[in-house]
């Protein structure tokens, strides 16, 4: 079967910092794929490079077995990549229909923003999100962390992505939101989509995921099937690149050398 | 879905969904005009009075109507007194020396040709400004304050300074005047047009909300709007209408059409000046660009947050270039108002209008933080700005004091969004 996407040698530097080298992800339909790694490992940057916010320095990405051309998040949205960002990126002045429509407003037939039918169907998605939710008329930034949240995740699930990305979309929801966002993970899975699922919640990665990789440093220390690994070795690769034997070793895995060196 | 009762004036206002700022700026406008009525003996509050402001104000409008795009931007545009005063002096010199030899006076194309010029000198210089500052990343603020030097050198430049004059009969109607009004019927046309207008758009917002089942404003504040809004209209035809033209003008007129001067002195009413019905349209149109376009919404989305506005695959240097143009077609049509009005194109036009153009957006609730900022609240700025000068000028303050007064107002308005902005933050 082919991958959905495959990132292959990835790297980028800002001046003289190699936020990520050599890396190689993929991500099949119907899977989760969890990214690992301490702040600062280049998570946030390799995703960024898949949604078209960066562009790579080298290295290949690959959609349906097919070399994609991404320079730019239209790029990447135009392949059904769909991301919510770590910072969420939304505009604080404008409401939450605007925001879900950024860039892919509807129009009535004289060519002007259909704000009726956007406000409609973003009641109807936000309702699934969030039943709570009523604050559609104000602006974003009125708006508290969770909801805020909420605004970003149905953003990205408005146009019927193919690839979800993303990055830590819990870090400010309440135990109810979070559940919420879990079964909807499960159910997008279900439904065939390919999730890359950046995460700090090494129990929610274990809940969820098929797979996981584990960045250090901006290179990947390896990557394993969750059922192959414990959540201790995990652990272990987060904090000291140390690649267990149920996990695909990559680049950034600590030899023996390196391990006997801190062990002493 | 019904609105809770609630009492308190705040709750009313915001169940109505009314600006606050915007009241206040209302308000901040009457207390002006009493004012200065008040000090000047009872002459500022009169029809003539009121109506030469309105045409005074309307090349300003126009601009600050651009400038609400560009602050929203979080850009600046130091330019447009200087772009106003290049354009004007094309236009000038193309009406007033360059046409007439080849295609005669009173030709009826003159004034299409020089506006059409003046439209596609603006658009380039602003379009030029635009990419610089897009494209080659130097700030706006660098980019319009070079532009401020340019381009009035190069409105000397065409004439070495020269003034030029006289101007094409037709493109003077522009600039107002008592030839240059749309006289009684005509005023009471436009303003019942905008009174079915100010309806409309009230008739449709709610069945645009019924056919959603959205909530709805309460229906004592949509007859409040409406009432407010036609009065407003049919007051400024009123007293358009009730500044006569001057009697030997209209007695010269009669002769010519060969009417009978009635017992008591003929009457002809000015109605609303051309420049102000100008600048009523490029009003509505700005107001639907900014609001019901995806071009409106994204210069809004870029003001908010322009990380997330890339991220979401706006291409906000096109936008960035485009509003950029936009201003410097205001430019042009704000060249043609004035340069319209004073019958001549000279070197020194536009000085200081940038002042009074961002200081009229600023007033009008656009907010320098970016993201913030409405169509007719630049315009009533406009209106406010043009407002305090007149009054200065009526009560006899002098020229330097006048400008000590523009400045702390500038400055005071500023700072009333600071205080504003993090009241609401
Ligand atoms: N635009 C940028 N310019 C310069 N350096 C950057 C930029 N973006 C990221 N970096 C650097 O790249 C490295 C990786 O950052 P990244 O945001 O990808 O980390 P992360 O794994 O997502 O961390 P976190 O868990 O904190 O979100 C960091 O050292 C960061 O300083
Ligand atoms: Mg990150």
């Amino acid at each position: 079967m082919t991958a959905l996407v495959e990132m292959k040698d990835i790297s980028i530097s800002f001046g003289g910092v190699h936020a990520v080298e050599d890396v190689s992800v993929d991500l099949h339909p119907g899977e989760v794929v969890a990214l690992l790694g301490h702040n600062g490992a280049g998570k946030s940057t390799l995703i960024k490079i898949l949604s078209g916010a960066y562009r790579r320095d080298q290295g290949t990405i690959m959609v349906d077995g097919k070399e994609a051309t991404i320079d730019n998040p239209r790029d990447a949205k135009a392949y059904g990549i769909e991301t919510i960002y770590q910072t969420l990126a939304l505009a604080d002045n404008v409401d939450a229909t605007a925001n879900l429509f950024l860039g892919r407003e509807l129009l009535t037939r004289w060519g002007t923003l259909d704000d009726g039918a956007m406000e409609a169907e973003t009641r109807r998605v936000m309702n699934r999100l969030n039943p709570n939710f009523k604050r559609f008329k104000e602006p974003v930034k009125a708006l508290s962390g969770g909801q805020r949240q909420s605004v970003a995740i149905a953003r990205a699930l408005l146009f019927n992505a193919r690839i979800l990305i993303m990055d830590e979309p819990t870090a400010a929801l309440g135990p109810q939101e979070t559940t919420q966002v879990a079964e909807l993970t499960q159910q997008l899975k279900a439904d065939g989509l390919g999730i890359f699922l950046i995460s700090h919640d090494i129990h929610d990665v274990f809940d969820l995921a098929d797979r996981l990789s584990v960045m250090k440093n901006g290179k990947l220390v390896g990557s394993a099937r969750v059922e192959d690994v414990t959540k201790d070795e995990v652990l272990g690769m987060i904090i000291l690149g140390k690649c267990p034997p149920g996990a695909i070793p990559g680049p950034g895995a600590a030899t023996s050398e390196e391990l006997a060196g801190i062990a002493s | 879905m019904a609105t809770p009762p609630r009492s308190t004036p705040r709750a009313l206002i915001s169940s109505a969904e009314i600006d606050t700022r915007m009241i206040g700026m209302v308000a901040a406008l009457f207390v002006i005009w009493i004012g200065f009525h008040i000090a000047s003996g009872g002459v500022f509050l009169t029809a003539r009075n009121l109506w030469n402001l309105s045409v005074q104000a309307s090349s300003i409008a126009v601009m600050s109507t651009g400038m609400v795009l560009i602050i929203v931007t979080r850009h600046i545009d130091l330019s447009v007194g200087s772009v106003l005063g290049f354009t004007a002096m094309m236009m000038g010199v193309v009406q007033a020396e360059f046409l007439p030899p080849l295609i005669g006076y009173d030709n009826g194309m003159t004034w299409i040709l020089a506006l059409a010029l003046g439209m596609v000198i603006g658009i380039s210089v602003g379009a030029f400004h635009g990419y610089v500052i897009a494209y080659l990343g130097v700030p706006a603020f660098i980019v319009t304050l070079g532009g401020l030097l340019a381009w009035r050198g190069a409105a000397w430049w065409v004439t070495s300074g020269r003034t030029v004059a006289p101007m094409d009969e037709t493109f003077r109607l522009i600039g107002g005047g008592t030839v240059g009004s749309i006289g009684e019927t005509w005023t009471w046309i436009v303003a019942g047009i905008i009174c079915l207008g100010i309806i409309g758009v009230l008739v449709n917002g709610r069945m645009q909300r019924s056919r959603f089942g959205f909530p709805k404003r309460p229906i004592w504040a949509e007859a409040l709007l409406a009432i407010c809004g036609c009065g407003f209209a049919l007051g400024a035809a009123a007293v358009a209408n009730a500044y006569p033209w001057p009697r030997r003008v209209a007695e010269r007129y009669a002769e010519a059409q060969g009417i009978a001067i009635p017992e008591g002195g003929l009457t002809i009413s000015h109605g609303f000046a051309v420049p102000v019905i100008i600048a009523l349209v490029v009003g509505v149109v700005m107001t639907l660009i900014a609001t019901r376009t995806r071009f409106g919404r994204y210069v809004f989305a870029i003001g908010g947050n322009p990380e997330a506005a890339d991220l979401a695959g706006i291409d906000t240097r096109w936008i960035t270039l485009k509003i950029f143009a936009l201003m410097g077609a205001l430019c042009a049509i704000g060249a043609a108002i004035s340069t319209a009005r004073l019958n001549a194109a000279t070197n020194a036009q536009g000085t200081l209008d940038e002042l009074f153009v961002i200081a009229a957006a600023v007033i009008g609730g656009t907010s320098l933080g970016g993201g913030v900022g409405t169509i007719v609240g630049a315009m009533l700025g406009a209106v406010v700005m043009q407002s305090l000068q007149s009054g200065m000028v009526l009560i006899g303050i002098d020229t330097p004091l006048q400008s000590i007064v523009v400045g702390i107002v500038l400055v005071f308005a500023v700072w009333l969004d600071t205080v504003y902005r993090r009241r609401s933050a």
